[in-house]
């Protein structure tokens, strides 16, 4: 049951038919309001878990990032970027700092590919797969237990996770389909972790994966 | 002298491999590689034995000289004299090159290969590539006749051949001739079947032959040419058949071949038959040289470093699979970047924590190249004036994990500096013909006409004044705007800056940073003289570097525009800006038709405040007020409701051009007897309005006018009907 929504997820993340006409875009831009927030965070710390802190703290360095909303997308965005991008025209203005993804019509968020650098960076579990795993992920399959190399020892069954080969270079993050436990006694075809976003999608989805 | 014949090797873009190293890199397909050294020979015939005996010996003397004029650039480049920060950058460079000057250049294979990178990996950092250094340059030059092929590629014969390299060629030229004189008899007569092959399709072979002939008789015309013919004859013939073998139009092939001298136009011809070198940009956000090329190289990659002006280049000369499609390429660890593409962000040096405008970005090999140098801190702003390239623009820099930047599409003519200004630097890869990238796009060939050649300049002046006008010239680290174009024509490049300089006299000409590495500008072409300081900008060209054509300026801006002069020019420049941008679409002409005389006259400043207030004022305003109510009642809006706000409509006025106005008034004068019958109530109402507008400009004229509104009026009708 959760399964079957979890695919049916799956295909919408990808569909185009989300992507907002131009008349219903709000072209303003603004940082998210409670409960956007409230969205935004959940689904975040699907994946981050508590590190989620850390985006929202200013670095080492002193320097905060900041989520705005431009349409119906949202941005992950220094402040003093955010700051100057305010003297660009809302309609000129295509993309800043790094796009987190976007808000449906019916107020879900959906987690675009290219956040893919803020969850890794603080991704709760990982899960390594092997190289021979890295094409087929790419091309936009699920992960599949024979291609596992390592993961978290205490991952829970649909947790948010980020799939990284086994250089640790991120190649994309999902839900994961059992908890560790039930992965190990998995035969070699069953799927360990349901795809959300790959990399491949930036040519896959080249044409739809920016539009505003 | 240690870093000498090793580093020579390897330098350069085209680095074509050593000849030890064929063998262990498992094989180099043609055109991946020795593009320009291996002239493409279409037609293996007797005739291109000729040819390459020719080539050779010439590219033995360019390559022995630039070996000389790189024992001046060395030295010289070290003081040259940059700015505080730049300077300071400069020493490190040198400290760092003298560290691994000893580094295995000369390695005999990969892993030895990959040693190199990683020596130069250990000392990698984002921003040190910033200047080609002199130092890389060698100094002896007793190698075998291939290396020294390498090295003048690498070294980037870009210097212009001096005088002491003229005779070198000439006398090289010479004894060419005279062994091809002993093989071939005599000069041969190139205008023997100048009427025999009209309608037949040309004898390719015959054809080159041809040209071969005629240009070395070009060469000498003295001696071999007929005497009955003259220099004109003889480059006419050669133009024709340039454009009959490689296909260009007459009017490009005429206005490339003016850049050269005879053989190296054909040079520069052949070597846009070839393709340039596969290069990467490593993403030093997300990874570094050395283990990008460990990664590719697993992948069954052929690869090597660009050469030591870059240390973020790979050349990359087979690949099994897509270099497109890798996971690393996902991944973000780099970029397919042509080699040229380096070159102006190279030039301009963004520093961390700057302000940046990249006012030409699509699709996004420079911006995000800058990104990398910044570090990803202060700001890029990446415009494009194109929404469908700014797509694959934001892929680009997600891909690469660019944080610091804002991608915007804006008309970069009108929105800069008005959006925002204050930029630390600017840089303008400007649009243009691509008469540098033929290779790549073939179909500049054809499609490239005069009006381009004007129309391009143009709105590359006004993006390069927008650009002046967006630098902050108090700027402590920076106050640059590097100007690039993929283009070698000199009315896209030494004109376009010229033009600037003249406009803008708070900005001048610095050195780009790029070393010996590139030709420099021209300093008079065709008549025109240009400022001295343009031999400091960089010229590449196919032929020379196996780099795209290209062209590369830095500017500085050291003051703010001066205040009297800023004020009238800046508020003329801008309204004028304004109003043809707007217009820009339809009426290229007109706008095109302004710029060239107040550009090539000398006394462009008087022109400026002299011409201009001389208008009849009065009667402009009569005339552009009646143009303006036909043009709304073209439209179909009230005059008299619209022009009370006019703000608007006049921006939108200008938009439609006078070539509808024309036809219009034509179909008036067919049409005002008929109408007049027809549609006589709203005819009158519309007559009584326009009597009460023409009370606001009064005139001499007043009296003439209703009837000729009325006409108009009833014609524009009409028109629309016609059209519905």
């Amino acid at each position: 049951m959760l399964i079957g929504k979890t695919s049916s997820e799956l295909r919408d993340f990808n569909s185009a038919q989300y992507l907002p006409t131009p008349s219903s875009r709000l072209l303003t831009m603004r940082s998210l309001t409670e409960e956007e927030t409230r969205t935004l965070f959940t689904k975040l710390a699907h994946y981050t878990g508590k590190s989620l802190n850390a985006l929202v703290t200013p670095d080492e360095d002193g320097r905060l990032s900041v989520f705005r909303l431009q349409g119906s997308r949202v941005y992950y965005v220094d402040k003093e970027l955010a700051n100057l991008s305010t003297s660009i025209p809302r309609d000129q203005l295509l993309s800043m700092g790094t796009q987190v993804g976007k808000f449906t019509k019916t107020g879900k968020f959906r987690l675009n590919l290219t956040c893919l650098d803020l969850i890794a960076a603080h991704a709760r579990y990982k899960i390594y797969i092997k190289s021979n795993g890295v094409m087929p992920f790419l091309y936009g399959s699920n992960v599949l237990r024979a291609h596992l190399s390592k993961y978290s020892e205490d991952m829970p069954e649909h947790a948010g996770c980020v799939v990284v080969d086994e250089n640790d270079v991120p190649l994309g993050f999902g839900v994961t389909s059992r908890s560790s436990q039930e992965a190990k006694k998995l035969e070699g075809t069953g799927v360990v972790v349901f795809r959300q976003a790959d990399t491949g999608e930036y040519l896959r989805e080249e044409d739809t994966l920016f539009t505003t | 002298m240690g870093t000498g014949r090793r580093m020579g090797t390897k330098q350069g873009v085209p680095a074509p491999l050593d000849e030890s190293k064929i063998s262990s890199l498992k094989k180099r397909k043609a055109g991946s590689a020795e593009a320009p050294k291996a002239t493409p020979k279409r037609r293996r015939s007797d005739a291109d034995e000729a040819v390459s005996k020719k080539q050779a010996p010439k590219k033995k003397k360019v390559t022995a000289a630039p070996v000389k004029a790189e024992k001046k650039g060395s030295k010289k480049a070290v003081p040259v004299p940059m700015s505080d920060d730049d300077e300071e950058m400069e020493d490190d460079e040198f400290g760092d090159l003298d560290g691994i000057s000893e580094g295995s250049m000369d390695s005999d294979d990969q892993v030895e290969g990959l040693s190199d990178i990683e020596d130069d990996d250990s000392v990698v950092d984002s921003d040190e590539e910033n200047h080609a250094r002199g130092a890389m340059f060698s100094d002896d030059d007793d190698s075998d006749a291939e290396e020294r092929l390498t090295a003048a590629n690498i070294e980037g014969l870009s210097r212009k051949l001096d005088a002491a390299q003229q005779e070198e060629e000439e006398d090289a030229e010479q004894e060419l001739q005279d062994a091809q004189m002993q093989t071939n008899i005599a000069a041969p007569d190139v205008f023997a079947d100048e009427n025999q092959q009209q309608g037949l399709a040309p004898d390719l072979q015959l054809l080159r032959q041809r040209i071969t002939d005629t240009i070395r008789i070009l060469g000498d015309l003295k001696t071999l040419g007929q005497p009955e013919r003259s220099r004109t004859d003889y480059v006419d013939l050669l133009l024709d058949d340039i454009c009959t073998y490689y296909g260009y139009t007459r009017f490009l092939a005429e206005k490339l071949f003016n850049l050269f001298t005879p053989m190296e136009a054909f040079a520069f011809f052949e070597a846009n038959e070839t393709p340039r070198p596969v290069v990467i940009r490593t993403n030093t956000l997300r990874t570094n040289r050395r283990s990008l090329a460990q990664a590719l190289i697993n992948r069954g990659v052929v690869l090597e470093p660009v050469g030591k002006w870059s240390k973020v280049g790979l050349q990359v000369f087979e690949s099994p699979v897509p270099l497109g499609a890798t996971p690393e390429y996902l991944a973000g660890h780099y970029i397919l970047q042509a080699a040229s593409s380096f070159l102006p962000v190279m030039a301009l040096a963004p520093q961390p924590n700057e302000r940046v405008l990249d006012m030409a970005s699509a699709p996004g090999g420079k911006t995000t190249y800058m990104s990398a140098l910044m570090r990803n801190t202060g700001c890029v702003i990446a415009n494009d004036a194109s929404k469908p390239r700014a797509k694959g623009l934001i892929g680009n820099i997600h891909r690469l994990g660019c944080k610091n930047t804002i991608v915007t599409h804006m008309d970069a003519r009108t929105a800069f500096p008005k959006a925002m200004g204050g930029f630390d630097r600017v840089l303008l890869d400007a649009p243009c013909t691509g008469t540098g990238v033929i290779s790549k796009d073939p179909g500049v060939k054809t499609s490239k006409n005069e009006r381009d050649f004007l129309a391009i300049p143009h709105m590359q002046r006004q993006l390069l004044l927008a650009a002046i006008d967006s630098v902050d010239h108090a700027s402590k680290t920076g106050g640059y705007i590097v100007y690039s174009t993929c283009s070698v024509t000199v009315e896209e490049n030494e004109a376009v800056v010229q033009y600037v300089l003249r406009k803008r006299p708070n900005v001048k000409i610095v050195d780009t940073g790029l070393g010996g590495f590139g030709s420099p500008g021209f300093l008079s072409y065709m008549g025109k003289k240009f400022d001295p300081k343009m031999a400091l900008t960089r010229r590449y060209f196919p032929h020379r570097e196996n780099v795209d054509g290209f062209y590369v300026c830095k500017l500085k801006k050291t003051a703010v525009t001066p205040a009297p002069k800023s004020d009238d020019t800046e508020s003329r420049s801008t309204g004028r800006k304004k109003s043809r941008s707007a217009s820009a679409a339809s009426s290229d002409d007109e706008s095109v038709d302004k710029t060239p005389i107040v550009d090539e006259n000398g006394h462009a400043a008087d022109f400026e405040g002299g011409a201009f207030s001389a208008f009849e004022d009065p009667e402009d305003a009569e005339r552009i007020a009646r143009a303006e109510r036909n043009r709304l009642r073209r439209k179909g809006l009230n005059p008299k409701g619209v022009l009370n706000k006019p703000k608007k409509s006049k921006a939108e006025a200008s938009q439609k051009t006078s070539k509808t106005e024309e036809p219009s008034q034509e179909e008036e004068t067919k049409t005002v007897a008929s109408k007049k019958s027809t549609n006589e109530p709203k005819g009158e109402k519309k007559t009584v309005t326009k009597g009460k507008e023409d009370k606001k400009p009064v005139t001499a004229e007043q009296v003439e006018k209703p009837t000729k509104a009325k006409g108009e009026k009833k014609g524009d009708k009409k028109a629309k009907k016609a059209t519905k």
